[in-house]
């Protein structure tokens, strides 16, 4: 923590807190349309960018208004553009937000993975370059980690960057780049030293997606359509001032990018226990009684053994999120847990649509089809097919369930590290 | 409500934690044992643990307790789990003095819960009927006469009964078995005529007898609360006894895990420490993560009981600790002896100890299964 915020954080007492949720609720009160006091459906969320989408008009209105306080990254500082808000005043705006049930204004890759990261290891300049338009919505960003060869051992990436006068000269390609086809510019790992162990020769460099020779293609899933894509640069000229950190340091900036990315995904599981959601995926146990035509009691006694064990489990997740983020408080190390979190979370989700699938039966095994009979599948069944199909991908994306059990056993077990002893070999 | 401890109940921790290495290792349950003690537990030993308050920590101090809280008795039996030391705080702190306590009068309050206290005395809980925790299965007759019951059937499984001064009796007044109404507590000399106790050999060498009543001749005053409507206290007082006894088997786990992890650190086969195998380094961190889940429910469920009237979803959580500890409970005492290969099979190791009362304290008031229905019936599904 910085000493302004140490500061910051002792002068504002009480009353000022107060004073602070009063004068806010009276803000939001006057500027949040109430049509944005309602949850977002997914085609009204707000991502910003060039091309931003406001499906519904109220939402730029929304969205303008707090990002001209900062409030769309209420703790950024100030001179960025952020709301220069401390802890306590940031929970306090994030609560006055939730007692009206509004919407968050903007969501972005920027302000969840590369914000953060830029605040920490950015140079003045290259902050007052990109941190106010991700606060405004202005740039849409995507990340460029993962490459065809470079999956789980996402260091021995290959895409190249070579120095050329003042610039720096990127040929390769990345996959699964989360909506390539519509982000302004691209976080990116690139490899700028070819002779030295592999984590040690990359760099993080951030450049405009309309450079040309950047070209993207959609990928679909099993799911259906999906947000991903592939990207490919070929002679991509990027000026070598848009480095960030150190040049060959980019591993230690990835890491730590990770960390926000992981933090983000384990929210999946908390959610996964909970009876808050639409249609079939509410309630398992309703579903499965509904489905049975059951009253008061599921009538199979193993489902309903493997949904209770499903729900314990969910409820001592959301438990284990709650002391985790307690002891972080108190700091006694908060990422010895993360890896953990992440794993458990995207595990649980998975769980929650086999047995979905199990609850509703062949109803929701259908598959949207031109030519179907819209009467055969409801399109809540239809939804269950997909989102299962999806979940897949929750124990790959983030870095895989296997590699999470490998950082578990070596950083908070403290087991040996077999891969270190091949490397060496 | 915090799930992580403060800086009292560190210092209990550790004090507890320092006791039972130095005092109460498993090597006091190895002798008891081998020289096939009788009484089970260490009568020394279990004194020294009264004078360090352990067995009034929950107890109200308008009897002599020193209300420390749930939280703080879970830690002690999180410490006890740890090296196995036979105690009698199951039966006589989780069960029968959180049923005097819940039901009894303030004359039968006065009367008990000080002497438990100061650990002169040690009382036996007997409610179950059959080999599977079953609560409502109460058959064993209690007959209204001119002046008091008299008692006839046979409990199974009751915890410290060779030792007791004291029995708890789950008896039925009325009803059929099944039912919730009819079903009465009942406080008896351990000594009353026609009580025959028949200790068993159990596998966690810990103490349990079965217990016959050939027409008991029990005066009024022997009836806890209500004739007939015990059922509200007996559920309570089981829960809270869940939950504590979730706290031990939590000891338990963690102390065979934390073993496992050392021991895959420590043998070396094919030129390497085993714990760099890949293999054995997922299921150890695949146990990690129960473990931490386990960590969370307990320590919630305890500080949840510690809110005293404004508890909330006591039943649930006590069905959730049960259900997840035994699950998890069988996991790492299978994978523990797994992963010690030849020396975990071994009478030698301690492994075998923990392995055996895994077994016990997952049937003991109810095993995975029992509580995930009781968890989906109180979740309404």
């Amino acid at each position: 923590m910085t000493k302004t915020n140490v500061a910051k954080q002792g002068n504002t007492n009480l009353t000022d807190l107060d004073s602070f949720r009063a004068d806010t609720r009276v803000w939001l009160e006057e500027n949040c349309p109430a049509s944005m006091r309602t949850p977002a459906p997914e085609d009204e969320v707000v991502w910003g960018g060039r091309n931003a989408v406001f499906k519904h008009p109220d939402s730029k209105i929304w969205l303008d208004r707090m990002a001209a306080k900062g409030w769309t990254c209420p703790t950024w500082p100030a001179e960025y553009g952020g709301g220069g808000l401390d802890k306590a005043q940031s929970l306090i705006l994030a609560e006055e937000m939730q007692r009206i049930s509004a919407r968050p204004p903007l969501v972005s890759f920027g302000i969840s993975m590369l914000g953060p990261v830029l605040l920490e290891m950015a140079t003045h300049e290259q902050k007052l370059e990109h941190i106010p338009k991700i606060v405004r919505g202005e740039i849409r960003w995507c990340q460029g980690y993962s490459e065809p060869g470079a999956g789980s051992d996402l260091a021995g990436l290959g895409t190249k960057a070579i120095l050329d006068g003042d610039h720096y000269v990127i040929n390769g390609s990345k996959i699964w780049t989360s909506y390539a086809d519509k982000a302004d510019w691209i976080f990116c790992l690139v490899r700028t030293d070819f002779d030295v162990p592999k984590h040690s020769g990359i760099s993080f460099i951030l450049f405009d997606m309309q450079t040309p020779g950047v070209t993207t293609k959609p990928i679909k899933l099993i799911s259906g359509n999906s947000v991903f894509c592939e990207t490919f640069f070929d002679d991509v000229r990027v000026p070598a001032r848009n480095v960030i950190g150190r040049l060959n340091d980019g591993w230690t900036i990835a890491k730590r990018l990770l960390q926000h990315e992981r933090t983000m995904i384990s929210g999946f599981g908390l959610s996964s226990g909970r009876n808050n959601r639409a249609g079939l995926t509410g309630s398992l146990e309703l579903t499965a009684m509904k489905y049975r035509g059951d009253t008061g009691k599921l009538s199979d006694p193993a489902l309903r053994d493997q949904i209770a064990q499903f729900k314990i489990d969910s409820e001592a997740f959301a438990f284990t999120s709650q002391r985790s983020a307690q002891e972080a408080k108190l700091s006694k190390g908060p990422n010895a847990t993360s890896s953990m979190l992440k794993n458990y979370g995207c595990e649980l989700n998975k769980r929650r649509y086999e047995l979905l699938l199990q609850a509703v039966g062949t109803q929701a095994l259908g598959w949207e089809s031109l030519t179907a009979d819209a009467s055969d599948f409801a399109p809540e069944e239809l939804a269950v097919a997909r989102e299962w199909l999806r979940s897949k991908g929750n124990s790959i994306e983030g870095g895989t369930y296997e590699v999470q059990l490998n950082v578990i056993a070596k950083r908070v077990l403290g087991l040996p590290d077999m891969t270190s002893m091949i490397v060496k070999q | 409500m915090s799930l992580v401890l403060n800086e009292d109940q560190l210092m209990l921790q550790e004090s507890a934690r320092a006791f039972c290495r130095e005092q109460a290792s498993v090597a006091v349950l190895r002798s008891m044992r081998d020289i096939k003690d009788p009484i089970g537990y260490p009568k020394a030993l279990w004194q020294s643990m009264v004078e360090l308050g352990w067995a009034g920590m929950a107890i109200p101090e308008a009897f002599c307790g020193y209300e420390f809280g749930y939280s703080g008795l879970g830690i002690v039996l999180e410490e006890t789990g740890r090296t196995l030391v036979p105690t009698p705080l199951v039966s006589t702190v989780l069960l029968s003095a959180t049923a005097i306590n819940l039901a009894g009068s303030h004359e039968q309050k006065s009367l008990l819960l000080p002497a438990v206290v100061a650990g002169g005395s040690v009382i036996a809980f007997a409610l179950e009927e059959g080999s599977f925790h079953d609560p409502l299965m109460v058959s064993l007759s209690a007959v209204k006469t001119a002046d008091g019951y008299v008692l006839e059937g046979e409990k199974k499984f009751v915890l410290d009964a060779a030792s007791a001064d004291h029995l708890i009796v789950v008896a039925r007044t009325a009803g059929k078995p099944g039912e919730t109404a009819g079903i009465s507590l009942f406080v008896l000399d351990a000594k009353t005529h026609g009580i025959v106790v028949k200790p068993l050999s159990m596998v966690d060498s810990r103490s349990a007898a079965n217990v016959s009543f050939d027409k008991v001749v029990v005066s009024s005053s022997a009836l806890l609360g209500n004739e007939g409507a015990a059922w509200r206290a007996l559920e309570r007082t089981l829960d809270i006894a869940r939950i504590c006894l979730s706290a031990e088997m939590l000891g338990s786990i963690q102390e065979v895990f934390e073993r496992t992890v050392e021991y895959l650190k420590q043998r070396t086969q094919f030129g390497v420490q085993i714990g760099a195998f890949q293999a054995l380094q997922h299921r150890a961190a695949l146990m990690y993560s129960e473990v931490e889940l386990c960590k969370s429910l307990v320590r919630k469920a305890l500080s949840e009981l510690d809110r005293g009237d404004a508890a909330q979803d006591i039943p649930a959580l006590a069905s959730m600790c049960k259900a997840k500890l035994s699950e998890v409970s069988a996991l790492i005492s299978n994978e523990g002896v797994q992963m010690h290969g030849g020396i975990g099979m071994t009478d030698e190791f301690d492994l075998g100890f923990f392995l055996k009362r895994a077994r016990v304290a997952q049937q003991t008031l109810g095993d995975v299964l029992f509580h995930r229905d009781r968890y989906a019936s109180l979740r309404g599904f």
